[in-house]
């Protein structure tokens, strides 16, 4: 074993230091499974004075390191490029501090999204974001992601809702951003909000204090079925032009519902809508009633076939299972998954779906969709056999148009899925050479020897320079395709 | 970094079970099993998640894995309880995928050591032929009447924590086996002119005797005539978990055969029960398939047919904690609910999380006792929480594993299993 394996195993004791090739293949990628690379270890620190140490280690000998959650990222994010080192963090998932009169909470980085709302429910309280995998997604991996979900429409993304973090720096110091009172320190820029989303590329952070919301006096969730698509979303700009904000507006397709009620997250959607739009109101019993009157006459004006709406928690859980089931019930359909990630503005919803169909019938690729219709947030499914290489390039030359269509429509290459290493090749739709000057100048002041999450989120200065030292199929199919 | 083309090169050929691999595919990686997942609760490590064990078995059936030995603790390691299953929104068949690996495994490189071949021998020679187990259960007793259990544990030649798991061997009348033939419905009690066939299966008869007999019971008391075939013989999940399914297969054909003139086969045991229903798999024969369509829980069968007898009264602040392999394996969750919500007197309270394992996972207790005292005093500190008198579970293994937690913790409620409360006062 070599000398740093030893040093780290002396640390954290053999069973939280695995080494073992054939066992390290479990860490080779996280929810986008494109990319694959074998780390060269994975520790799994319990505390900040383990992570320090750990960090001071790797440092030390100038080995790259990925900090890594649950995995459920979608853009290649915790996958260790090279030969880097992961340190997961799943068991550092303590709750370290409840404070209810000030509304916050401190917790550890490996903490599960629903698992911090579960620790404060009996106070009325819970935390706002929620992407879909939030039974299994960590705080700490939606704080590198600044990860979203369906009631960021009304609620904001992560960076709305941390405060402040405790931050090992790459060369394993300990870093306090921001403070329960703001996430801006006074005096200083807003390093909390600028740590947000960096994805993992300017250190671990091992306490995160983050907003709790108070839970609102009543919830009603409406859904609506569709016999197109384009009722489905007009029915949303109807909704969001009468001045309304919902909580949530989720539109699934009919190939999604079909997906969905195959499976065990089955809610009862209508197997022959062409769409359905879920509508989630939250507020005051008073303000609702008039809300919810106007989400009705939105349904009608657009010709819905069918509405439904839930007033208690059994119904309401069961309408929103579907659409946090969607992502996995896509197995259904082939073996393997390309989840999109991309943007457009809510009135050009219409144009980005039926341009995306064209697309995926130009490279005959299975295509569903299943998107935050609020936030133009589009999460367009392709459903491949990652074993046909033949199959796999048409995927991800089709992924690469539909995004290459939202910038087109004034929108951006991701919603809240991140660039990892999904998008490096995407990243020149929407930025110049300065642009990247600029970021990597930020970047460099976190992280000078590229030794945390190396590889991620910013190309390098040339895209020539990335797809040759970059033998990734993304590079190499696109070469192919003639669009590199 | 590497991409998925060297995985696709090497798609197995004719050594790797394809159809292992096939389902396999199903997984696309979401993570949505992991919370559901004991192992990966306590441990945190992806490798001993649903989605990192599919991803190992997978890459092994890809001939990617090196060394099979450094993948084998982490498949050791899960409890096969299926609660992955319950979670997957791809419908991932985990169990029939680790099954069939592990045996996979077993077959081409045997565990070594004392332990492998005493588990080996034990399950087949022992536990699988209920007169040498009835036998072993007697000896057993002896040598505790006369002290030796106290005496083994003070010389620490039965270590620590096998003793306390272990609980007190049921005397003599406890452990009386049911009489193998017909039996019917007592005088008084108007017959539904309806047969059933009852499987006992292989530990549940000299550790619980008393629930054998109260199945017995309830279901004359409630006017089934029971038919105890003497020719039925242990079901085989244990050997089928152990990774050999050619003897977990000898068992399954008997069974076959010994209950082939029955049209329901009542069991009561959740372990049992799922391992029969998937006999089809297993013995991959159209009379295996026929046999696992006759197989009922004894509160799936009691639930559909609706109970005649109302049960004694029971004035007792009680929890349902579901089986594993009854609410993951078989689906069965609201018909033992609905059965005890009859139960004159019984107040039945929610908690935290019925449908976790608890640690029990036929043998794994012994096996991985750590790992599975962990599990087990968590089922534990959810089940006080309740504030609770008396357990209800329908599996032998969770009796035993609750209990002893229970015991462990100072706790003073019993645990039973559902079918006891159901029989009608005397």
């Amino acid at each position: 074993m070599p000398s740093l394996e030893r040093d780290l195993v002396r640390l954290l004791g053999d069973r939280r230091v695995l080494t073992s090739p054939d066992a390290l293949l479990a860490w080779e990628c996280d929810g986008f499974t494109v990319h694959k690379s074998r780390p060269r270890a994975v520790v799994l620190p319990e505390s900040t004075a383990e992570v320090q140490a750990v960090v001071r280690l790797l440092y030390a000998a100038k080995v790259p390191f990925v900090p890594r959650g649950a995995g459920t990222c979608l853009s290649g994010g915790p996958t260790a490029r090279g030969d880097a080192i992961v340190v997961d963090l799943c068991r550092m998932k303590k709750v370290l501090q409840i404070a209810t009169a000030d509304m916050f909470a401190v917790v550890q980085p490996g903490v599960v999204n629903a698992d911090l709302t579960a620790a404060v429910k009996h106070l009325g309280l819970h935390y706002a974001p929620d992407p879909s995998s939030q039974t299994v997604c960590t705080i700490g991996g939606n704080f590198a992601e600044n990860s979203g979900g369906p009631h960021c429409f009304k609620y904001g993304m992560t960076q709305d809702h941390v405060l402040g973090a405790r931050v090992v720096l790459p060369d394993g110091s300990l870093a306090v951003l921001g403070s329960p009172a703001g996430s801006r320190l006074p005096g200083a820029p807003d390093l909390t909000a600028l740590f947000c989303g960096s994805e993992g590329t300017f250190g671990i952070a091992t306490e995160i204090t983050v907003r709790l919301c108070r839970d609102q006096q009543t919830v009603r969730t409406m859904l609506g079925s569709f016999a197109s698509m384009t009722a489905a979303c007009r029915t949303v700009s109807d909704i969001v032009a009468a001045g309304l904000v919902p909580a949530a507006l989720e539109i699934l397709d009919q190939a999604t519902i079909r997906a969905v009620e195959a499976s065990v997250y089955r809610a009862g959607y209508p197997a022959d809508a062409a769409a359905v739009l879920l509508v989630e109101l939250d507020g005051p019993a008073v303000a609702l009633a008039e809300e919810a009157a106007e989400v009705h006459a939105a349904f009608a004006h657009n010709g819905a076939l069918r509405v439904e709406e839930a007033t208690d928690p059994a119904n309401r859980k069961r309408l929103w299972k579907g659409r946090k089931g969607a992502f996995g019930a896509m197995g259904r359909l082939n073996t393997d998954l390309y989840v999109l990630d991309g943007v457009v503005p809510r009135t050009q919803l219409e144009a980005a779906l039926q341009g995306i169909a064209a697309i995926g019938a130009k490279h005959g690729v299975l295509l569903t969709n299943v998107f935050h219709a609020g936030d133009g947030n589009l999460h367009p499914n392709i459903s491949y056999d990652g074993r046909d290489a033949a199959q796999t390039a048409r995927t991800i030359a089709a992924g690469h148009e539909i995004l290459q269509l939202c910038v087109d429509l004034g929108g951006s290459i991701s919603g809240e899925h991140g660039i990892g290493t999904e998008k490096l090749d995407h990243f020149r739709m929407m930025y110049d050479d300065t642009d990247l000057a600029v970021m990597a100048k930020v970047r460099a002041v976190w992280n000078p020897d590229d030794l945390c999450n190396p590889g991620k989120a910013l190309p390098s200065r040339s895209a020539c320079a990335e797809s040759a030292k970059w033998p990734a199929m993304t590079a190499r199919i696109l070469r192919d395709e003639g669009h590199a | 970094m590497a991409v998925s083309s060297d995985c696709r090169s090497s798609a197995p050929g004719a050594s790797a079970d394809a159809d292992v691999y096939a389902r396999t595919l199903d997984c696309v990686h979401c993570g949505l099993c992991l919370p559901a997942c004991p192992t990966h609760q306590v441990l945190g490590v992806e490798a001993d998640s649903p989605r990192g064990r599919i991803y190992l078995m997978r890459a092994l059936a890809e001939g990617r894995v090196q060394d099979p030995a450094a993948i084998r603790p982490f498949l050791d390691r899960c409890l096969d309880c299926r609660a992955c299953e319950t979670a997957c929104p791809s419908g991932v068949k985990y169990g029939e995928i680790l099954e069939s690996t592990k045996a996979k495994l077993e077959q081409e490189r045997p565990q070594r050591g004392l332990r492998a071949f005493l588990v080996r021998f034990l399950l087949w020679h022992v536990v699988a032929r209920q007169r040498r187990l009835r036998a072993m259960f007697a000896l057993a007793r002896g040598a505790e009447v006369l002290g030796l259990r106290w005496l083994a544990t003070k010389l620490r030649l039965l270590p620590a924590h096998m003793a306390r798991l272990l609980p007190p061997v049921p005397s003599a009348a406890e452990r009386r086996p049911l009489r193998p033939g017909l039996h019917h419905p007592p005088a008084g009690v108007t017959p539904r002119g309806k047969r059933v066939a009852l499987f006992t299966g292989c530990i549940m008869e000299p550790m619980f005797g008393r629930v054998h007999r109260a199945t017995l019971q309830v279901l004359l008391a409630n006017g089934f005539e029971v038919e105890v075939p003497a020719a039925q013989r242990c079901c085989g999940a244990l050997l089928v978990h152990a990774g050999m399914p050619g003897p977990a297969r000898q068992l399954a054909a008997a069974n076959v055969r010994a209950f082939a003139d029955a049209d329901v086969v009542v069991n009561n045991s959740a372990g049992c029960g799922c391992a029969m229903k998937e006999y089809g798999h297993l013995l991959g024969t159209a009379d295996g398939a026929a046999f696992a369509t006759k197989c009922r829980d004894i509160s799936e069968f009691l639930a559909a047919e609706g109970l005649s007898a109302t049960p004694a009264e029971c004035r007792t602040k009680a929890a349902y904690d579901d089986p594993c392999h009854l609410c993951h394996g078989q689906g069965v969750r609201a018909q033992p609910r609905q059965l005890l919500a009859q139960v004159p007197g019984l107040e039945l309270a929610a908690h935290d999380k019925p449908e976790d394992c608890c640690g029990s996972a036929g043998i794994y207790n012994l096996l991985q006792p750590e790992l599975a005292g962990e599990i087990g005093r968590r089922k534990i500190e959810s089940l006080a929480k309740a504030g609770i008198d008396l357990v209800l579970t329908g599996n032998p293994g969770c009796m035993l594993q609750i209990d002893s937690h229970l015991r462990a913790a100072g706790h003073k409620a019993r645990v039973r299993h559902p079918i006891e409360l159901l029989v009608p006062p005397s």
